[in-house]
């Protein structure tokens, strides 16, 4: 019954496809990702001239490693399940949003809103992060090699967020379960955010996810935030101003 | 929803290639703005002596020659007319105020787009491929431009309500986002005698700035002033005879990213209509912090 299920014939490495989108339609290059890279037994896609093309990899399900050369646009490997994505570039707002599992690395900067509201997995940022890095996050683990712009982690439920730079404005406001780390200056902290002394375990935590990332900083440099858990309760007699 | 692009080159020998460059510029923000699109283009001024006004006439049928004819023996001059299918660039020697005075009375369908020594001015519903092939944008020559393309959220789809919208001389501004107080701007404004020409948000933002630059601020102040009095969201963009500026809200809303080379400052709300820029690969790329002024000269 062997011969039934042959092995890929002459394939010792992974097999690599190449999509251009110069050429390759986005489209294209996202329904062989969902649909036929399975079935064709790739798990390597390389993409070359993204120009800034929305959704690329997006909504991926698949143990699948792409790697994107050069700047992406709006919700890059959003909703991301399971695969690694790499961009060797820039990426706009949203990049993996709502992602589940999996990996994503942009080696430049990420616009508005990375890892929004995300699950699982790993994001990291090599540069900055613009406003809203981690809004609402529900459980993915965020790693920021730059700096993080005003309103990050607003509202996040679940998760990690590591910041080897500097936080703007209201870092963590409304925060619920989620846990900051952060290096270097927080211009603001947000209602009901607090820094916190960092424990053994927060320590060990950071250098985990600087080591999964690959920076360098010594875990000690970094501060906790977390929430005070003041707002977690209506208190009808409190003036009301956050 | 709206796209903004814009492109001041530093380097004189690229002021023919203007046009060309900045095309793909504003098609490539045509799914952000697919119903209108625009632009103003600052060219070598006229001399001292003179003022170009980018007139609009629409599907009126208005013969620019005749037109040119009888002003020309009504004002004194000399005057001089650029068709450029319904739009034209009137250069006159008569003060701009008795021109636009004179359309008024004698011409009322033609819209007065722009008033300035170096701005020309171009806008139009539509897509913004068949806006840049209607007015030859390839071709046009300048220091900088500035661009739009339009998705109405607030108020009509009409060459009117389209961008970028100008007042006094040579300023022009587009915007992408929306303003939550422009009648309240409008409310101050009009008893100091600023007259508006419809009720888009954008051209409370234009006015009220223009208003402050006649009152002796520059440019970077006006717009400091501008953070407490315009409520809502902006990236706005906005262009001078000499200078570029780009500036987003408090709350960095609307997207906006700038490449910069030795050659060129070009600015657009996404990469993508930045992609095919010459040297793109060696610019330096970064997207504007909120509530911070980044204005370049010529």
């Amino acid at each position: 019954m062997a011969n039934l299920n042959p092995a890929p014939l002459g394939r010792t490495e992974p097999a690599l496809r190449q999509f251009d989108l110069a050429r390759d339609r986005l489209r294209d290059l996202n329904a062989f990702l969902h649909q036929r890279a399975a079935l064709e037994g790739v798990t390597q896609v390389r993409v070359v001239n993204p120009d800034g093309a929305h959704s690329i990899a997006c909504g991926l399900d698949a143990p699948l490693d792409v790697e994107v050369l050069g700047h992406v646009g709006y919700y890059v490997a959003g909703m991301n399940q399971h695969a690694t994505v790499t961009v060797h570039g820039n990426a706009g707002p949203g990049a993996a949003e709502n992602m589940m599992s999996g990996r994503v690395h942009i080696h430049g900067f990420a616009s508005t809103a990375a890892g929004a509201s995300a699950h699982g997995g790993l994001l990291v940022i090599d540069g900055d992060a613009s406003l809203r890095c981690g809004i609402s996050l529900k459980g993915a683990d965020i790693v920021v090699g730059g700096s993080v712009g005003s309103f990050s982690a607003f509202m996040a439920q679940a998760g990690r967020i590591v910041i080897c730079g500097d936080a703007e404005d209201a870092l963590g406001d409304s925060l619920y379960e989620a846990v900051i780390y952060v290096r270097g200056k927080v211009r603001s902290l947000g209602a009901d955010a607090r820094f916190e002394p960092m424990a053994e375990t927060d320590l060990a935590q950071v250098a985990a996810l600087l080591a999964a990332a690959g920076f360098e900083h010594s875990p000690a440099e970094f501060r906790r935030v977390a929430s005070a858990k003041s707002l977690y309760h209506w208190h009808a007699d409190a003036d009301q101003e956050y | 929803m709206c796209g903004i692009v814009g492109l001041l080159v530093k380097k004189p020998a690229l002021r023919e290639q203007l046009g060309a460059l900045m095309v793909p510029m504003l098609t490539g923000m045509t799914e952000r703005g697919p119903d209108s699109a625009g632009l103003a283009v600052y060219t070598e001024p006229v001399a001292a002596s003179l003022h170009k006004l980018s007139l609009y006439r629409g599907t009126h049928a208005i013969d620019w020659t005749a037109l040119l004819a009888v002003l020309s023996a009504e004002l004194s001059g000399p005057h001089e007319i650029a068709q450029n299918g319904n739009h034209a660039v009137l250069t006159s020697a008569a003060n701009p105020d008795d021109v636009g005075a004179w359309l008024a009375a004698h011409e009322p369908r033609v819209a007065i787009l722009s008033i300035g020594q170096s701005i020309d001015l171009y806008k139009d519903v539509g897509a913004p491929a068949d806006i840049a092939e209607r007015y030859r944008f390839k071709s046009l020559k300048g220091s900088h431009l500035v661009g739009h393309t339009r998705m109405a959220t607030e108020s009509a789809v009409t060459p009117a309500h389209a961008h970028p919208f100008t007042a006094g001389r040579d300023f022009c501004l587009v915007h992408n986002g929306s303003l939550s107080n422009p009648h309240l701007v409008r409310k101050k404004l009009e008893p100091l005698g600023i007259e508006f020409e419809t009720d888009n948000d954008t051209e409370a933002a234009c006015r009220f700035f223009e208003w402050r630059l006649r009152e002796g601020d520059d440019l970077k102040t006006a717009v400091q002033r501008g953070f407490s009095e315009l409520d809502g969201f902006f990236t706005f963009l906005m262009g001078t005879e000499s200078e570029m500026l780009i500036v987003r809200d408090a709350f960095a809303c609307k997207p906006a990213v700038v490449a910069e080379t030795d050659d060129y400052v070009a600015i657009a709300s996404e990469f993508r209509s930045l992609a095919h820029l010459p040297d793109i690969a060696q610019a330096t790329l970064f997207e504007p912090k909120p509530e911070e002024i980044y204005s370049w000269r010529i």
